[in-house]
């Protein structure tokens, strides 16, 4: 057999082998039912759970909780199956997060309590400017 | 008024690129398959098409650069990218800010690069440019903005489109002929140095790819198998340089600007450059060992990668496929489409060609030995490889869920929850692997490596590194397995580099490029190894408080929380958040927001006292001066333990194109970063909620609590002037001077009240950092007192994060090591082209 061969056996193991240490990271979206469940079988993952904020019927944001010493906060989610679910946060508010259009939040269920690890909001207007100002 | 013809000008510009390019693809072609004797009238044909095109793109860039720069907000360009106080070079990002211009920029660097070619091309001209031609036809269809008729589908988005057909506003409808009387701006996150050099580096890089790519083509298309390498091989090294240094700039400016904690966040854009910029590495290494087969066939293989691969990436970031997933990504312009088919059409063609050229390559048999120069180059390449191959696969995680959802089914992929810390493990165990391997095969390449030999030459840059290693691994008391392993095969690979390059010196200076870009490297990995894996937040919260009783885990430990002028400790220093400032046009310094008074123009602000800095006096009391809206400033004192004290203004920017951005300062020392930023402000945009007011009594010399402030009213006085009341004759105004105790400076407010037969007007006096209204009621004359109202809100605060990067300074001093180190090598290259076309001649 010649080296070269011998290389590219290596190379094709190695890529494989990125792939499946890969298959262990990669994360999920998934909704917090489906969150809820994976944490009752001991599945402590961090997973993306998209939703909006909770608001109330004049469409304000409703259900924060900043916390005394203004370092975190929790709110009130709404994913996509419409079911609502506080969320921790261990850091302060991020920027605009009232106007988000969406979030994205990743974490992990803790008992009854969903701990976000990291936020990601989009918000409207990103880039693109929608209209004119006379 | 429209200026509809500079817009014609510049779209019929456009239009003659693009036919020009497929003119002189055809000319080329027809060119390059000429016999001798035509080959001279054909050529000169094809050049006049390609000046002619590269006319046509000047005369683009000059139309599209007036319309900027006059303000002709007509244009739906000019409007969304520039604005009427823009700075003239900020007008130049603004051009590229779009993702027209950055077409056109690319565009732009191709033609000059197609100069070049014509002028050092000699027989490859006519192949090499055919490819150009047809790679500027696919780029120019992009801006195009041209509707082929049957069909209706529309081919490009022109950057010259009017703003009332771009946008469907009201008002074009009352009245067509509406310009807006100022743009929207350059995204102010924009406005920075390194966003005027860092897309015209990185562009000319990604343009550069194509010269390599262009060779290659162009030698399996004429069966020059062999011969297309020594020309492409100083190209692919510029290619390599000017990439590099244009992803270390887009680094630096993310690292000054934006606040994800470094330089680095393995976001899909940064990794859509990433993976391209290995292969290219990968493929010059072995472009030069391709005398031999395998060599050869790889080099093939990995040039034609390292250009599919910046389409690939230019797809992913220009399409929308990456959504949210990324920062950065452009708007999607409905290109995908006709990006895609860009990328497929230089897929299928190169692997046409490949397979039908792989039999008639050179072939030859023979076992490489593990003491020649082409294994070591192997082992590396298929290192690098690796590690793009890593980032790929994850970053196209979006493109498979597209490609699964096409054919009807459901993936929900999602990138890795901690990007960083899933990428780093791979990447620096491949590092690992790259920095011995390069370190060891710049001795097999120079030294003709044997067994006898090799314990010689080996032996003093071994010792050296144990030395070296041991010695930082006991001082920075280093412990994690592979840290010590990165950091022991960085100082290997500097030490065994300079070895090559002291015995080269004698040689020739010209031959030291490789080790010295290899030198650059081995400080790249120490810088990024100190300055990520040992970067550690110092502004932990320590006081023990629970944030929500009921979930203990959740503490928040690493902000700090700074009322203004209180003291607050962290690790090796005391803290103290000093108040809000601006930064005014035309003043050196950044300017206390409490010496400015709002107007209606928020670019422009009233001075409520002399701004004197230094002992010059830039403003007086009541002048209007120029602000840059956006930004305010949060003065934070430092004070190291030693009694040494420097100050930090992180920034936040109310952002109307990105939102709020909080945006770092950072105290740079020669071993280490100290890099802060506020991570959350009191809105500067919300109204503050005021108290119920309360009314307090007092007589003239009583001393009062103002919001726990000890306040002292001094004295009342008749007035003749109050500011923003034009007072009459019979009017009569009284203002109190109140003298609030500040914890570290005394406030004087003037309250006052004026009064007009039976009605009084009152003036209140706002002071923000304290949370303090105070407004005059009125005078009561039986007690010889005076009444106030108090409001108080919340003191200003600021919630700050601190970390320090330790040794990130290796890092910028490693990319330039690398940058000169290649330019050297390049140099030599061409140098050795130039004199092998003379041969020939």
């Amino acid at each position: 057999m010649k080296k070269s061969h011998i290389l590219g056996i290596v190379i094709i193991a190695v890529a494989i082998a990125i792939i499946i240490s890969t298959a262990g990271d990669a994360s999920s979206y998934v909704t917090f039912n489906e969150a809820y469940s994976m944490a009752e079988k001991g599945n402590d993952n961090l997973i993306h759970v998209v939703g909006t904020l909770k608001k109330d019927e004049q469409g304000e944001v409703i259900g924060i909780n900043p916390s005394e010493n203004k370092l975190s906060f929790s709110f009130i989610m709404v994913d996509n199956d419409l079911k609502e679910q506080e969320v921790f946060y261990k850091e302060p508010m991020p920027a605009d997060f009232f106007r988000s259009e969406q979030v994205v939040v990743i974490g992990s269920y803790h008992e009854d309590l969903f701990l976000a690890d990291q936020i990601l909001l989009k918000c409207p207007s990103k880039y693109e400017e929608t209209e004119v100002k006379i | 008024m429209i200026h509809l013809f500079i817009g014609n000008l510049g779209h019929l510009f456009v239009i003659l690129s693009f036919v020009t390019s497929l003119m002189a693809t055809y000319a080329y072609f027809k060119a390059s398959n000429a016999s001798i004797e035509e080959l001279p009238s054909r050529i000169r044909f094809a050049r006049i098409l390609f000046y002619l095109h590269a006319f046509s793109v000047l005369g683009i860039i000059v139309s599209l650069f007036s319309i900027i720069s006059n303000h002709y907000y007509e244009y739906h360009y000019a409007w969304n990218h520039s604005s009427n106080t823009l700075p003239i070079h900020y007008m130049i990002s603004s051009f590229w800010e779009g993702q027209e211009g950055s077409f056109l920029l690319w565009i732009f660097w191709h033609s000059v690069l197609g100069f070049f070619m014509i002028r050092t091309g000699k027989q490859w001209e006519a192949s090499t440019l055919t490819v150009f031609m047809l790679v500027q036809a696919f780029l120019t269809s992009m801006i195009l903005g041209v509707v082929i008729p049957i069909i209706n589908i529309k081919l490009g988005s022109s950057p010259f489109i009017l703003l009332r057909d771009a946008m469907d506003a009201p008002i074009f409808k009352t009245n067509p002929d509406f310009v807006p009387e100022d743009g929207t701006g350059l995204n102010p996150l924009l406005q920075n140095y390194w966003m005027v050099i860092h897309p015209p580096t990185l562009f000319l890089g990604f343009a550069a790819t194509l010269v390599p790519f262009a060779f290659c083509i162009a030698g399996l298309w004429k069966k020059q198998f062999r011969e297309w390498v020594k020309p492409a091989l100083p190209w692919a090294l510029f290619a390599t340089m000017v990439l590099g240094a244009g992803i270390v700039m887009g680094a630096y400016w993310a690292y000054e600007t934006l606040n994800f904690g470094g330089y680095w966040s393995w976001d899909p854009v940064e990794n859509a450059v990433y993976i391209p910029w290995v292969i290219l590495v990968a493929s010059y290494h072995v472009m030069l060992i391709s005398k031999n087969e395998t060599g050869l066939k790889t080099s093939i293989i990995l040039v034609i990668s390292t250009f599919i691969l910046i389409l690939y990436s230019t797809f992913l970031t220009r399409s929308g496929i990456l959504g949210d997933a990324s920062v950065h990504s452009f708007t999607d312009l409905g290109l995908s489409g006709q990006l895609l088919l860009y990328l497929f059409a230089f897929l299928v063609l190169s692997i046409v060609l490949v397979i039908y050229r792989w039999k008639s390559l050179p072939s030859d048999e023979g076992e490489i030995s593990a003491y020649s120069r082409e294994f070591w180059i192997f082992l590396g390449v298929t290192a690098l490889c690796l590690m793009g191959f890593q980032v790929l696969y994850t970053t196209s995680f979006p493109v498979f869920n597209a490609v699964v959802e096409l054919f009807g089914g459901i993936s929900n992929l999602a990138p890795p929850t901690d990007a960083p810390v899933y990428y780093s493990k791979i990447q620096l165990w491949f590092s690992v692997a790259v920095a011995l391997i390069s370190g060891s095969a710049q001795f097999f390449w120079w030294r003709g490596m044997n067994k006898s030999k090799l314990l010689n030459e080996f032996f003093y840059p071994v010792v050296l590194t144990m030395v070296l290693s041991s010695v930082i691994i006991l001082t920075a008391k280093m412990t994690s397995l592979p840290y010590i392993l990165l950091l022991t095969s960085g100082i290997y690979i500097i030490m065994t580099n300079l070895r090559i390059m002291i015995s080269l010196f004698k040689t020739g200076f010209n031959l030291t490029g490789g080790a010295l870009a290899h030198v650059g490297i081995g400080f790249m990995l120490i810088g990024i190894l100190f300055s990520s894996g040992y970067s550690k937040v110092i502004s932990l919260n320590n006081t023990g408080l629970l944030i929500f009783r009921d979930v203990p885990d959740i503490e928040n430990r690493e902000n700090l929380l700074l009322w203004i002028n209180e003291n607050q400790t962290m690790e090796g220093y005391s803290l103290m958040y000093r108040g809000q400032y601006r930064e005014l046009k035309d003043v050196p310094e950044y300017v206390r927001s409490r010496w400015l008074r709002a107007t209606e123009d928020p670019n422009k602000m009233v001075a409520d006292e002399d701004i004197i800095l230094e002992g010059k006096t830039y403003f007086q009391k009541g002048d209007t001066v120029e602000v840059y809206a956006e930004n305010t400033f949060y003065e934070v004192e430092y004070k190291r333990e030693n009694g040494r004290t420097f100050t930090l203004f992180p920034r936040v920017q109310v952002n109307p194109s990105m939102g709020t951005v909080f945006s770092p300062d950072i105290r740079k020392t020669l071993t280490e970063d100290l890099y802060t930023y506020a991570s959350a402000v009191t809105d500067p945009q919300d109204e503050a909620e005021w108290s119920e007011t309360e009314e307090i009594e007092i007589g003239l010399g009583e001393r009062f609590f103002l919001n726990d402030y000890v306040a002292v009213l001094e004295k009342v006085t008749p007035v003749k002037e109050v500011e923003g009341y034009f007072l009459k004759d019979e009017d009569i105004a009284v203002q109190a001077d109140i003298r609030v105790m500040g914890e570290v400076e005394e406030y004087v407010l003037n309250p006052s009240i004026v009064i007009r037969g039976e009605y009084g007007g009152r003036i209140p006096v706002v002071l923000e950092e304290l949370g303090v209204k105070l407004t005059f009621q009125g005078i009561k004359p039986e007690t010889e007192k005076f009444t106030f109202a108090v409001n108080t809100t919340q003191k200003d605060y600021i919630v700050l994060k601190a970390i320090q990067k330790p040794m990130i300074n290796l890092l910028w001093f490693g990319t330039i090591l690398m940058t000169i180190g290649l330019g050297v090598a390049m140099n030599k290259r061409f140098k050795e082209f130039r004199r092998f076309g003379k041969k020939i001649n």
